[in-house]
């Protein structure tokens, strides 16, 4: 099954203690491989928590865990680190940022 | 022989909280009183032990790494210098001498955080406020795009809501606060108001906001998921408020639209001053990015995105920036100051530092260092070095070293480099 939402990248807490804690560690890998959907679009596919999906933007696409969040349908949240990074695209329409939020994204699942 | 260290600065984000009370003992830091979970652990994870800085992953000392990096620079026919985000006034002052030097390129973190918010001040003007009017005077708070319960823990506690100040005397009783967001964040289950808006809609909403607030009917029944009657109900706080103040978040620079979202709300704050008193705080995120503006700005002229290649600075966001440079393949050499671009750069910038030489200042191990050809494991500001830090209203504040200085700052290898050159 595929479908397509909205994605937006963000810190989150945990996310944030890798400025100070360093990025070598399995907590940082664990805070940001991870992509937030509403309970609502969980239940619709069929989604587990912590089951995997493919995540795919006009940039790139990941594998991520995924949990439940506090979003409206057809919205998905994914920390900001390597996996967002590998999501976001590097236009930046002449004025030097990235679109970051508000990104066309496809979750595929097995 | 344990010791309390009272009114310490928290370098660790945009708020410089300076009421901490920091216990030093054997050398590190081993308590903190009154900081966010990430304050404290920016002081107890920090390790403040002299270690040597690296070439191609082997220990060298400080004088031969100061060479290498020197050569890798000159030699390169358009190297980067990026980051400064989490730096002192002084190292990036060191920063711009060295891109003067080298006629680089030079962009900090604020490309890829308030650097649309930057363009809008330049397109429509600022109007802004410090964090002290925030608490003394604002009855109406306003947190666009933005949520503060995660990034910016402390920010209600010492100046947005909860403080009892002059006029604002029963603290959050005070005061009404409205959080509009593209989701239920954190932040807005605190809100008066929570104003839940479509994402990409931002402008649109924005714009019906400014007609409302002059007098204008709007004939749409909802703008941006947003009914009117809200909005009507928003407009009218907003005229009628004795001191408002809006926080803007990285949700309107990161979105489409970008700097146009900013410039739509810059416009309307402006606008209510005919009205009342209204001023706009754009929330900064690492210590002292704000002082990367400000320094960049009163050095070379511009906020962020310089070239000195022609001999004198030239502003060119989209041409100069570092996501634009990087994605390109522009950049044949950088120097990265205080900051990960490697983890969060896009994928199509970020793997060009992979191609290239590297230079690293960092205090902490960062992705971008582990990759790099050299790195200098340098001094924290405001922990075991002191320096001068830019709170998110434009505020410079002195930082303390808390613990005694066994690592040269950024600003002292920045020098080496320089003298090397």
């Amino acid at each position: 099954v595929s479908e397509r939402f909205t994605l937006i990248t963000g810190r989150t807490f945990k996310q944030g203690r890798g400025l100070y804690r360093g990025k070598g560690s399995e907590a940082y890998r664990a805070s940001t491989s991870l992509v937030e959907m509403s309970a609502e679009d969980m239940a619709r596919l069929g989604i587990e928590e912590g089951q995997v999906v493919r995540l795919r933007t006009a940039a790139g696409q990941v594998e991520l865990a995924v949990h439940p969040g506090a979003l409206p349908c057809g919205l998905l949240f994914v920390p900001m680190g390597p996996a967002a990074s590998a999501l976001v695209g590097a236009d930046t329409a002449g004025t030097g940022m990235p679109l970051s939020k508000g990104l066309a994204a496809e979750v595929e699942v097995e | 022989v344990s010791a309390l260290v009272e009114c310490v600065v928290c370098p660790f984000c945009g708020c410089l909280c300076d009421d901490l009370t920091v216990k030093v003992d054997g050398g590190r830091v081993v308590g903190v009183r009154r900081a966010c979970a990430n304050g404290r652990g920016h002081f107890t994870a920090y390790d403040p032990s002299p270690r040597l800085p690296t070439c191609a992953g082997r220990e060298v000392d400080w004088a031969d790494a100061a060479v290498e990096a020197a050569r890798i620079l000159a030699e390169a026919d358009s190297p980067l210098i990026f980051g400064l985000a989490s730096t002192s006034t002084e190292a990036q002052r060191k920063a711009v001498e060295l891109a003067d030097r080298l006629g680089a390129m030079l962009d900090s973190t604020s490309s890829v955080c308030h650097g649309p918010t930057a363009l809008a001040m330049q397109a429509v003007g600022e109007p802004s406020c410090t964090l002290g009017e925030v608490r003394n005077r604002a009855d109406l708070v306003i947190f666009w795009g933005c949520n503060p319960a995660v990034s910016h823990p402390r920010h209600f506690a010492r100046y947005s809501l909860y403080p009892a100040g002059t006029h604002t005397p029963n603290g959050r009783r005070d005061r009404t606060v409205v959080v509009v967001d593209v989701r239920p964040t954190a932040s807005a289950r605190i809100a008066d108001l929570f104003l839940q808006v479509q994402p990409g809609a931002d402008f649109r909403v924005l714009t019906a906001l400014r007609a409302l607030v002059q007098g204008r009917d709007i004939a749409a029944g909802e703008v941006g998921g947003i009914s009117a009657a809200r909005l009507e109900d928003l407009a009218g706080r907003m005229r009628h408020c004795r001191y408002g103040v809006v926080f803007v978040g990285v949700g309107l620079t990161m979105s489409r639209g970008r700097d146009l979202n900013v410039s739509e709300l810059f416009s309307l704050v402006a606008e209510l001053n005919a009205q009342t008193r209204f001023s706009a705080i754009p929330m900064r995120g690492h210590g002292n990015v704000a002082g990367a503006d400000q320094v960049l700005t009163w050095q070379s002229g511009y906020p962020f995105a310089v070239s000195f290649a022609p001999g004198y600075p030239r502003y060119g966001p989209g041409e100069f920036s570092a996501v634009d440079v990087l994605a390109r393949g522009e950049a044949d050499a950088a120097l990265v100051l205080a900051s990960d671009p490697l983890a969060h750069l896009p994928r199509a910038a970020a793997q060009r530092l992979e191609e290239i030489p590297v230079v690293v200042l960092d205090p902490a191990p960062s992705l971008t260092a582990q990759a790099a050809r050299v790195v200098f494991p340098t001094a924290c500001y405001g922990v075991d070095a002191a320096g001068t830090y830019y709170r998110m209203d434009g505020v410079p504040i002195r930082l303390r070293a808390v613990l005694p200085a066994d690592r040269p700052t950024d600003e002292k290898v920045l020098e080496r480099i320089i003298a090397a050159l």
